[in-house]
Protein backbone atom coordinates (compact mmCIF):
# COMPACT_ATOMS: atom_id res chain seq x y z
CA UNK A 1 0.00 0.00 0.00
CA UNK A 2 1.48 3.57 -0.69
CA UNK A 3 1.74 5.77 2.21
CA UNK A 4 -0.67 8.83 2.93
CA UNK A 5 -1.15 11.21 0.29
CA UNK A 6 -3.51 13.80 -0.49
CA UNK A 7 -2.78 15.52 -4.11
CA UNK A 8 -3.48 19.21 -4.06
CA UNK A 9 -5.58 19.16 -7.48
CA UNK A 10 -8.15 17.26 -5.90
CA UNK A 11 -11.40 18.62 -4.30
CA UNK A 12 -12.67 16.43 -1.34
CA UNK A 13 -15.87 15.56 0.86
CA UNK A 14 -15.53 14.82 4.39
CA UNK A 15 -16.96 11.52 3.67
CA UNK A 16 -13.37 10.65 2.74
CA UNK A 17 -14.14 10.86 -1.26
CA UNK A 18 -12.56 12.74 -3.92
CA UNK A 19 -13.21 14.55 -6.80
CA UNK A 20 -11.15 15.37 -10.28
CA UNK A 21 -12.63 18.51 -11.65
CA UNK A 22 -12.03 18.09 -15.90
CA UNK A 23 -13.05 20.30 -17.96
CA UNK A 24 -16.67 22.92 -17.18
CA UNK A 25 -18.59 19.99 -16.21
CA UNK A 26 -16.91 16.60 -15.63
CA UNK A 27 -15.22 14.86 -12.73
CA UNK A 28 -13.61 11.76 -12.03
CA UNK A 29 -14.84 10.25 -8.10
CA UNK A 30 -13.05 8.06 -5.72
CA UNK A 31 -12.04 7.55 -2.44
CA UNK A 32 -9.34 9.20 -0.19
CA UNK A 33 -6.16 7.71 0.88
CA UNK A 34 -7.82 7.55 4.59
CA UNK A 35 -10.81 5.61 3.48
CA UNK A 36 -9.18 2.97 2.09
CA UNK A 37 -6.50 2.58 4.76
CA UNK A 38 -9.38 2.50 7.37
CA UNK A 39 -11.23 -0.10 5.23
CA UNK A 40 -8.35 -2.05 4.46
CA UNK A 41 -7.72 -4.60 1.77
CA UNK A 42 -10.48 -3.96 -0.64
CA UNK A 43 -12.08 -7.59 -1.94
CA UNK A 44 -14.81 -6.01 -4.26
CA UNK A 45 -16.32 -3.43 -5.87
CA UNK A 46 -20.38 -2.78 -6.57
CA UNK A 47 -20.32 0.33 -8.25
CA UNK A 48 -23.32 1.96 -10.82
CA UNK A 49 -23.36 1.75 -14.47
CA UNK A 50 -23.04 4.07 -17.31
CA UNK A 51 -26.25 6.54 -17.75
CA UNK A 52 -27.14 6.10 -13.62
CA UNK A 53 -27.47 9.28 -11.89
CA UNK A 54 -25.48 10.23 -8.79
CA UNK A 55 -26.75 12.93 -5.49
CA UNK A 56 -23.94 14.88 -4.17
CA UNK A 57 -24.11 13.51 -0.51
CA UNK A 58 -25.63 10.20 -1.69
CA UNK A 59 -24.24 6.88 -1.76
CA UNK A 60 -23.50 5.36 -5.35
CA UNK A 61 -21.35 2.14 -4.65
CA UNK A 62 -20.10 0.11 -2.31
CA UNK A 63 -16.73 -0.97 -1.24
CA UNK A 64 -16.05 -4.07 0.69
CA UNK A 65 -12.86 -5.69 2.59
CA UNK A 66 -12.43 -8.35 4.38
CA UNK A 67 -13.81 -7.07 7.42
CA UNK A 68 -16.41 -4.56 6.79
CA UNK A 69 -18.19 -2.91 3.90
CA UNK A 70 -18.24 1.12 3.79
CA UNK A 71 -20.94 3.17 1.62
CA UNK A 72 -19.16 5.44 -1.29
CA UNK A 73 -20.41 9.18 -1.01
CA UNK A 74 -20.84 11.32 -4.17
CA UNK A 75 -18.80 14.25 -4.09
CA UNK A 76 -20.89 15.78 -6.35
CA UNK A 77 -23.97 15.15 -8.59
CA UNK A 78 -24.31 14.22 -12.00
CA UNK A 79 -24.37 11.59 -14.58
CA UNK A 80 -22.24 8.59 -14.94
CA UNK A 81 -20.49 8.55 -18.43
CA UNK A 82 -17.46 5.86 -17.34
CA UNK A 83 -17.34 3.50 -15.38
CA UNK A 84 -13.52 1.68 -14.17
CA UNK A 85 -13.97 -1.81 -15.58
CA UNK A 86 -10.80 -3.16 -13.98
CA UNK A 87 -11.90 -3.11 -10.37
CA UNK A 88 -14.04 -5.88 -11.10
CA UNK A 89 -11.60 -7.88 -11.02
CA UNK A 90 -8.85 -6.09 -9.67
CA UNK A 91 -10.28 -3.97 -6.70
CA UNK A 92 -7.26 -3.73 -4.95
CA UNK A 93 -6.16 -1.29 -7.38
CA UNK A 94 -8.56 0.86 -5.01
CA UNK A 95 -5.75 0.37 -2.23
CA UNK A 96 -2.73 0.13 -4.41
CA UNK A 97 -3.45 3.74 -6.43
CA UNK A 98 -6.47 5.40 -4.94
CA UNK A 99 -6.23 8.47 -7.05
CA UNK A 100 -4.67 6.99 -10.19
CA UNK A 101 -5.90 3.26 -11.38
CA UNK A 102 -8.36 2.97 -7.99
CA UNK A 103 -10.56 5.70 -9.84
CA UNK A 104 -14.20 4.64 -9.45
CA UNK A 105 -16.44 6.65 -12.14
CA UNK A 106 -16.52 9.43 -14.48
CA UNK A 107 -18.98 11.53 -13.98
CA UNK A 108 -20.98 14.32 -15.91
CA UNK A 109 -22.09 17.29 -13.72
CA UNK A 110 -25.47 18.55 -13.48
CA UNK A 111 -24.35 21.57 -10.72
CA UNK A 112 -21.03 21.90 -11.02
CA UNK A 113 -21.32 24.97 -8.67
CA UNK A 114 -21.47 22.24 -6.10
CA UNK A 115 -17.90 22.07 -6.16
CA UNK A 116 -17.43 25.36 -4.05
CA UNK A 117 -18.52 22.96 -1.25
CA UNK A 118 -15.80 21.06 -1.13
CA UNK A 119 -12.42 20.80 0.79
CA UNK A 120 -9.13 21.62 -0.48
CA UNK A 121 -6.33 19.48 0.23
CA UNK A 122 -5.02 21.23 3.28
CA UNK A 123 -8.29 21.68 4.68
CA UNK A 124 -9.40 17.82 4.37
CA UNK A 125 -6.39 16.99 6.20
CA UNK A 126 -6.91 19.32 8.66
CA UNK A 127 -10.54 17.38 8.82
CA UNK A 128 -8.59 14.33 9.30
CA UNK A 129 -6.23 15.01 12.37
CA UNK A 130 -9.11 17.12 14.39
CA UNK B 1 -17.56 3.31 26.50
CA UNK B 2 -14.78 5.41 25.81
CA UNK B 3 -11.36 4.91 24.54
CA UNK B 4 -10.23 5.89 27.82
CA UNK B 5 -11.46 2.98 29.52
CA UNK B 6 -10.48 0.39 26.97
CA UNK B 7 -7.76 -2.27 28.84
CA UNK B 8 -4.53 -3.02 27.27
CA UNK B 9 -3.18 -6.45 27.04
CA UNK B 10 0.89 -7.29 27.89
CA UNK B 11 1.40 -7.11 23.89
CA UNK B 12 0.34 -3.73 24.06
CA UNK B 13 3.74 -1.61 23.33
CA UNK B 14 4.69 -4.56 20.83
CA UNK B 15 1.33 -4.01 19.00
CA UNK B 16 2.34 -0.04 18.52
CA UNK B 17 5.51 -1.18 17.18
CA UNK B 18 4.54 -2.78 14.69
CA UNK B 19 1.49 -0.52 13.19
CA UNK B 20 -1.57 -2.53 13.96
CA UNK B 21 -4.68 -1.15 13.60
CA UNK B 22 -6.25 -1.27 17.33
CA UNK B 23 -9.32 -1.45 17.58
CA UNK B 24 -11.91 -1.95 20.73
CA UNK B 25 -13.19 -5.57 21.30
CA UNK B 26 -15.35 -6.66 24.46
CA UNK B 27 -13.47 -3.49 26.50
CA UNK B 28 -9.92 -4.43 25.23
CA UNK B 29 -7.99 -2.24 22.64
CA UNK B 30 -6.98 -5.16 20.29
CA UNK B 31 -4.96 -5.49 17.01
CA UNK B 32 -7.39 -6.05 14.11
CA UNK B 33 -4.55 -6.43 11.28
CA UNK B 34 -0.95 -5.78 11.22
CA UNK B 35 0.10 -6.06 7.53
CA UNK B 36 -3.35 -6.73 6.27
CA UNK B 37 -5.94 -9.72 7.22
CA UNK B 38 -5.66 -11.94 4.04
CA UNK B 39 -1.85 -11.63 4.00
CA UNK B 40 -2.55 -12.96 8.24
CA UNK B 41 -4.92 -15.55 7.11
CA UNK B 42 -2.40 -17.20 4.64
CA UNK B 43 0.49 -16.62 6.95
CA UNK B 44 -1.47 -19.17 9.36
CA UNK B 45 -2.86 -21.84 6.64
CA UNK B 46 0.63 -22.07 5.41
CA UNK B 47 3.21 -21.47 7.56
CA UNK B 48 3.04 -20.10 11.34
CA UNK B 49 1.16 -17.10 13.00
CA UNK B 50 0.28 -15.44 16.31
CA UNK B 51 -2.73 -14.39 17.96
CA UNK B 52 -2.33 -11.89 21.10
CA UNK B 53 -5.61 -13.50 22.98
CA UNK B 54 -4.50 -12.22 26.37
CA UNK B 55 -8.08 -10.65 26.24
CA UNK B 56 -9.91 -13.85 26.73
CA UNK B 57 -10.35 -14.77 30.82
CA UNK B 58 -9.12 -17.47 32.88
CA UNK B 59 -10.96 -19.04 36.12
CA UNK B 60 -9.38 -21.58 38.35
CA UNK B 61 -11.74 -24.11 39.87
CA UNK B 62 -9.90 -26.17 42.60
CA UNK B 63 -11.20 -28.38 45.87
CA UNK B 64 -12.29 -31.96 46.51
CA UNK B 65 -15.77 -30.89 44.94
CA UNK B 66 -14.49 -29.79 41.69
CA UNK B 67 -15.37 -32.23 39.46
CA UNK B 68 -18.90 -32.54 41.05
CA UNK B 69 -19.47 -28.82 40.43
CA UNK B 70 -17.68 -28.51 36.75
CA UNK B 71 -20.11 -31.31 35.67
CA UNK B 72 -23.07 -29.55 37.26
CA UNK B 73 -22.33 -26.53 35.45
CA UNK B 74 -20.32 -27.55 32.07
CA UNK B 75 -22.23 -29.37 29.28
CA UNK B 76 -19.89 -32.07 28.54
CA UNK B 77 -18.82 -35.01 30.29
CA UNK B 78 -16.41 -33.57 33.04
CA UNK B 79 -15.11 -36.93 34.19
CA UNK B 80 -13.35 -37.60 30.62
CA UNK B 81 -10.58 -35.21 31.33
CA UNK B 82 -7.60 -36.74 31.95
CA UNK B 83 -5.01 -35.31 34.14
CA UNK B 84 -3.12 -32.77 31.58
CA UNK B 85 -6.42 -33.25 29.35
CA UNK B 86 -8.48 -30.14 27.75
CA UNK B 87 -12.48 -30.25 26.65
CA UNK B 88 -14.50 -27.94 24.94
CA UNK B 89 -18.11 -26.97 26.36
CA UNK B 90 -21.03 -25.00 26.50
CA UNK B 91 -21.69 -22.88 29.94
CA UNK B 92 -25.52 -23.14 29.50
CA UNK B 93 -28.47 -21.06 31.46
CA UNK B 94 -31.26 -23.46 32.87
CA UNK B 95 -33.48 -22.96 30.16
CA UNK B 96 -30.23 -24.20 27.55
CA UNK B 97 -29.21 -20.82 25.78
CA UNK B 98 -24.55 -20.44 26.00
CA UNK B 99 -23.76 -18.26 28.57
CA UNK B 100 -20.24 -19.22 26.59
CA UNK B 101 -18.18 -21.52 25.12
CA UNK B 102 -15.26 -22.51 26.71
CA UNK B 103 -12.23 -24.55 26.89
CA UNK B 104 -11.34 -26.76 30.33
CA UNK B 105 -7.97 -28.08 31.47
CA UNK B 106 -7.53 -30.16 33.93
CA UNK B 107 -4.06 -29.21 35.75
CA UNK B 108 -4.42 -31.59 38.42
CA UNK B 109 -6.30 -34.03 40.23
CA UNK B 110 -8.56 -31.84 41.74
CA UNK B 111 -7.50 -28.51 39.82
CA UNK B 112 -8.82 -27.43 36.25
CA UNK B 113 -8.31 -23.90 34.64
CA UNK B 114 -11.41 -22.47 32.26
CA UNK B 115 -10.54 -19.83 29.56
CA UNK B 116 -13.62 -17.80 29.17
CA UNK B 117 -14.46 -15.38 25.74
CA UNK B 118 -12.97 -11.73 27.12
CA UNK B 119 -16.94 -10.17 26.89
CA UNK B 120 -18.26 -12.93 29.27
CA UNK B 121 -15.65 -13.29 31.90
CA UNK B 122 -17.66 -10.91 34.85
CA UNK B 123 -21.01 -13.40 33.57
CA UNK B 124 -18.89 -16.73 33.74
CA UNK B 125 -17.56 -15.88 36.93
CA UNK B 126 -20.97 -14.46 38.81
CA UNK B 127 -22.62 -17.79 37.16
CA UNK B 128 -19.98 -19.84 38.22
CA UNK B 129 -19.73 -18.25 41.96
CA UNK B 130 -23.32 -18.94 42.34
CA UNK B 131 -23.32 -22.30 41.65
CA UNK B 132 -20.26 -23.25 43.37
CA UNK B 133 -21.95 -22.83 46.50
CA UNK B 134 -23.36 -26.11 47.02
CA UNK B 135 -19.99 -27.76 46.20
CA UNK B 136 -16.81 -27.56 48.10
CA UNK B 137 -14.74 -25.80 46.15
CA UNK B 138 -13.48 -22.18 45.22
CA UNK B 139 -13.67 -20.32 41.83
CA UNK B 140 -10.90 -17.63 41.40
CA UNK B 141 -10.57 -15.04 38.46
CA UNK B 142 -6.75 -15.22 37.89
CA UNK B 143 -7.15 -13.40 34.12
CA UNK B 144 -4.57 -10.85 35.61
CA UNK B 145 -1.84 -13.70 36.26
CA UNK B 146 -2.00 -14.91 32.62
CA UNK B 147 -1.50 -12.89 29.08
CA UNK B 148 -2.18 -15.62 26.54
CA UNK B 149 -0.80 -15.85 23.02
CA UNK B 150 -2.10 -18.48 20.16
CA UNK B 151 0.90 -19.56 17.86
CA UNK B 152 -1.14 -21.47 14.76
CA UNK B 153 -0.19 -23.00 11.60
CA UNK B 154 1.65 -26.33 10.07
CA UNK B 155 4.74 -25.01 11.25
CA UNK B 156 3.46 -23.73 14.93
CA UNK B 157 5.00 -26.65 16.85
CA UNK B 158 8.59 -26.80 15.19
CA UNK B 159 9.39 -22.67 15.31
CA UNK B 160 7.55 -23.09 18.64
CA UNK B 161 9.38 -25.84 20.71
CA UNK B 162 12.97 -24.78 18.93
CA UNK B 163 11.92 -21.24 20.44
CA UNK B 164 11.26 -21.46 23.73
CA UNK B 165 12.84 -24.88 24.00
CA UNK B 166 9.91 -26.71 25.77
CA UNK B 167 8.22 -30.06 24.66
CA UNK B 168 4.66 -29.08 23.61
CA UNK B 169 1.60 -31.25 24.49
CA UNK B 170 -0.32 -32.95 21.32
CA UNK B 171 -3.90 -31.98 20.25
CA UNK B 172 -6.40 -31.24 23.28
CA UNK B 173 -3.34 -31.74 25.99
CA UNK B 174 -2.46 -29.28 28.26
CA UNK B 175 0.65 -29.11 30.91
CA UNK B 176 2.89 -27.04 32.52
CA UNK B 177 5.92 -25.84 30.91
CA UNK B 178 8.70 -23.08 32.00
CA UNK B 179 8.87 -20.14 29.43
CA UNK B 180 11.34 -17.00 30.39
CA UNK B 181 11.95 -18.84 32.95
CA UNK B 182 8.45 -18.59 34.90
CA UNK B 183 5.83 -21.21 34.88
CA UNK B 184 3.52 -21.18 32.03
CA UNK B 185 0.80 -23.76 30.55
CA UNK B 186 1.30 -24.87 26.75
CA UNK B 187 -2.09 -26.19 25.40
CA UNK B 188 -3.06 -28.17 21.94
CA UNK B 189 -5.69 -25.88 21.08
CA UNK B 190 -6.53 -23.32 19.04
CA UNK B 191 -9.11 -21.47 16.96
CA UNK B 192 -7.68 -21.71 13.29
CA UNK B 193 -9.02 -25.22 11.82
CA UNK B 194 -4.64 -25.17 11.59
CA UNK B 195 -2.23 -27.71 14.14
CA UNK B 196 -0.87 -25.26 17.00
CA UNK B 197 -0.18 -24.53 20.30
CA UNK B 198 -1.93 -21.80 22.93
CA UNK B 199 0.33 -20.66 25.54
CA UNK B 200 -0.53 -19.17 29.01
CA UNK B 201 2.71 -16.69 30.42
CA UNK B 202 3.14 -14.63 32.93
CA UNK B 203 2.45 -11.12 32.15
CA UNK B 204 6.05 -10.41 32.84
CA UNK B 205 7.84 -12.07 29.96
CA UNK B 206 5.36 -11.40 27.29
CA UNK B 207 7.34 -8.71 25.53
CA UNK B 208 10.60 -10.90 25.10
CA UNK B 209 8.37 -13.79 24.35
CA UNK B 210 6.92 -12.10 21.50
CA UNK B 211 9.99 -10.52 20.54
CA UNK B 212 11.51 -14.24 20.15
CA UNK B 213 8.77 -15.41 18.04
CA UNK B 214 9.06 -12.68 16.04
CA UNK B 215 12.85 -13.26 15.70
CA UNK B 216 11.46 -16.69 14.44
CA UNK B 217 9.57 -15.99 11.85
CA UNK B 218 6.20 -16.01 13.29
CA UNK B 219 3.84 -13.55 11.74
CA UNK B 220 1.68 -11.47 13.92
CA UNK B 221 -2.02 -11.88 12.94
CA UNK B 222 -4.97 -9.77 14.50
CA UNK B 223 -8.72 -10.55 15.09
CA UNK B 224 -9.19 -9.94 11.67
CA UNK B 225 -7.59 -13.14 10.47
CA UNK B 226 -8.79 -14.99 13.61
CA UNK B 227 -12.28 -14.37 12.46
CA UNK B 228 -11.93 -15.22 9.25
CA UNK B 229 -10.08 -18.42 10.37
CA UNK B 230 -11.96 -19.64 12.63
CA UNK B 231 -15.22 -19.14 10.28
CA UNK B 232 -13.60 -21.29 7.07
CA UNK B 233 -13.67 -24.32 9.80
CA UNK B 234 -17.10 -23.13 10.91
CA UNK B 235 -16.08 -22.52 14.30
CA UNK B 236 -19.01 -20.73 16.25
CA UNK B 237 -18.04 -17.22 17.76
CA UNK B 238 -19.97 -16.48 21.28
CA UNK B 239 -22.26 -13.21 19.86
CA UNK B 240 -22.65 -14.58 16.76
CA UNK B 241 -23.40 -18.29 16.28
CA UNK B 242 -24.11 -18.41 20.02
CA UNK B 243 -26.07 -16.57 22.73
CA UNK B 244 -28.22 -17.05 26.08
CA UNK B 245 -31.06 -17.58 23.35
CA UNK B 246 -29.62 -20.09 21.52
CA UNK B 247 -28.95 -23.75 22.67
CA UNK B 248 -26.18 -25.99 21.72
CA UNK B 249 -28.43 -28.01 19.74
CA UNK B 250 -29.15 -26.06 17.26
CA UNK B 251 -25.88 -24.28 17.19
CA UNK B 252 -24.46 -27.60 15.87
CA UNK B 253 -22.88 -28.36 19.48
CA UNK B 254 -24.60 -31.79 20.68
CA UNK B 255 -21.80 -33.25 20.77
CA UNK B 256 -20.03 -31.46 23.18
CA UNK B 257 -23.17 -32.09 25.76
CA UNK B 258 -23.65 -34.96 27.92
CA UNK B 259 -26.96 -34.70 29.05
CA UNK B 260 -26.96 -37.92 31.31
CA UNK B 261 -24.30 -35.52 33.61
CA UNK B 262 -27.63 -33.67 34.47
CA UNK B 263 -25.75 -30.30 34.26
CA UNK B 264 -27.82 -27.16 34.35
CA UNK B 265 -30.29 -26.88 30.84
CA UNK B 266 -29.78 -30.45 30.40
CA UNK B 267 -33.35 -31.16 30.44
CA UNK B 268 -33.93 -27.97 28.11
CA UNK B 269 -31.18 -29.34 25.68
CA UNK B 270 -32.64 -32.76 25.94
CA UNK B 271 -35.59 -31.66 24.62
CA UNK B 272 -34.53 -30.13 21.91
CA UNK B 273 -32.16 -32.42 21.50
CA UNK B 274 -35.22 -35.32 20.92
CA UNK B 275 -37.65 -32.92 19.46
CA UNK B 276 -35.37 -30.76 16.92
CA UNK B 277 -35.26 -27.15 16.82
CA UNK B 278 -37.11 -24.36 14.49
CA UNK B 279 -33.67 -23.27 13.46
CA UNK B 280 -30.21 -24.96 12.70
CA UNK B 281 -26.61 -23.30 12.13
CA UNK B 282 -25.52 -24.19 8.84
CA UNK B 283 -22.66 -23.02 6.46
CA UNK B 284 -23.19 -21.40 3.18
CA UNK B 285 -20.95 -20.15 0.72
CA UNK B 286 -22.10 -17.46 -2.22
CA UNK B 287 -22.41 -18.44 -5.65
CA UNK B 288 -20.77 -15.29 -7.36
CA UNK B 289 -20.53 -12.14 -5.78
CA UNK B 290 -21.41 -10.55 -3.13
CA UNK B 291 -20.33 -10.76 0.60
CA UNK B 292 -22.44 -11.60 3.20
CA UNK B 293 -22.20 -9.87 7.09
CA UNK B 294 -23.69 -10.88 10.44
CA UNK B 295 -27.58 -9.84 10.11
CA UNK B 296 -28.39 -10.46 6.68
CA UNK B 297 -31.91 -11.80 6.34
CA UNK B 298 -31.56 -15.49 4.51
CA UNK B 299 -34.36 -16.05 1.69
CA UNK B 300 -35.92 -19.43 0.06
CA UNK B 301 -37.98 -17.85 -2.99
CA UNK B 302 -39.87 -14.64 -1.13
CA UNK B 303 -39.66 -16.30 2.24
CA UNK B 304 -37.20 -15.29 4.88
CA UNK B 305 -36.11 -18.36 6.46
CA UNK B 306 -33.06 -17.15 8.48
CA UNK B 307 -30.22 -14.65 9.58
CA UNK B 308 -26.66 -14.50 9.05
CA UNK B 309 -25.13 -15.04 12.29
CA UNK B 310 -21.93 -14.48 10.96
CA UNK B 311 -20.48 -13.75 6.93
CA UNK B 312 -16.74 -12.55 5.34
CA UNK B 313 -15.32 -12.73 2.47
CA UNK B 314 -13.28 -16.16 3.10
CA UNK B 315 -9.45 -15.37 1.94
CA UNK B 316 -8.85 -19.58 1.61
CA UNK B 317 -11.42 -19.75 -0.65
CA UNK B 318 -11.84 -16.29 -2.21
CA UNK B 319 -15.50 -15.96 -1.88
CA UNK B 320 -18.45 -14.72 0.19
CA UNK B 321 -18.70 -17.21 2.86
CA UNK B 322 -20.55 -17.29 6.37
CA UNK B 323 -23.00 -19.35 9.07
CA UNK B 324 -26.88 -18.73 9.46
CA UNK B 325 -29.63 -19.94 11.14
CA UNK B 326 -32.34 -21.68 8.92
CA UNK B 327 -35.48 -23.13 9.21
CA UNK B 328 -34.39 -26.69 10.09
CA UNK B 329 -35.22 -28.34 6.72
CA UNK B 330 -33.55 -26.14 4.61
CA UNK B 331 -30.47 -26.11 6.83
CA UNK B 332 -28.97 -29.44 4.31
CA UNK B 333 -26.13 -28.94 2.35
CA UNK B 334 -26.70 -28.67 -1.33
CA UNK B 335 -29.93 -26.22 -0.39
CA UNK B 336 -30.14 -23.31 -2.49
CA UNK B 337 -30.75 -20.16 -0.75
CA UNK B 338 -30.35 -16.45 -1.44
CA UNK B 339 -28.39 -13.89 1.23
CA UNK B 340 -29.92 -10.79 1.39
CA UNK B 341 -26.92 -8.35 1.60
CA UNK B 342 -28.30 -4.51 1.52
CA UNK B 343 -31.02 -4.49 -0.78
CA UNK B 344 -29.35 -7.54 -3.22
CA UNK B 345 -30.18 -10.88 -3.17
CA UNK B 346 -27.25 -12.91 -3.71
CA UNK B 347 -27.04 -16.48 -4.51
CA UNK B 348 -25.71 -18.94 -2.11
CA UNK B 349 -25.85 -22.72 -1.24
CA UNK B 350 -26.23 -24.45 1.93
CA UNK B 351 -22.37 -26.39 2.24
CA UNK B 352 -21.20 -28.97 5.02
CA UNK B 353 -18.53 -28.44 7.36
CA UNK B 354 -16.15 -27.26 6.99
CA UNK B 355 -16.22 -24.55 4.75
CA UNK B 356 -12.38 -24.93 4.24
CA UNK B 357 -10.71 -28.20 3.98
CA UNK B 358 -6.79 -29.02 3.99
CA UNK B 359 -5.70 -30.21 1.22
CA UNK B 360 -3.26 -33.03 1.80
Amino acid sequence: MSDANYPDDLRYHDQHDWARLEGDDHAVFGITWYAQDSLGEVVFYDGPEVGATVQKDSSYAEVESVKAVSDVIAPLSGEIVEINDALEDTPEKINDDPYGDGWLVKVRLTSPEEAGSLLAAAEYQKLLES
Amino acid sequence: MSDAALRRTPFHEQHEDLGAKLVPFAGWEMPVTYEGIREEHSAVRTHVGMFDVSHMGEVEVEGPGALAFLQRVLSNDVAKIELGGAQYSCLCNETGGVIDDLFTYRLGGDRYLIVTNAANHETDLAWLGRWSREFDVSVRDVADRYAMLAVQGPHARAVLSAALRIELPPRMRAWPVKIGRRPALACGTGYTGEDGVEILIDPEVAAPIWAELLDAGVVPCGLGARDTLRLEVCFPLHGNELSAERNPIEAGLGWCCAEATGFVGSDAVAEARANGTAEKLAPFLIEGAGIPRPGNPVLAGAETVGTVSSGTFSPSLEVGAGMAYLRSDLAEPGTEIEIDVRGKHRRARVASKPLYRKVG
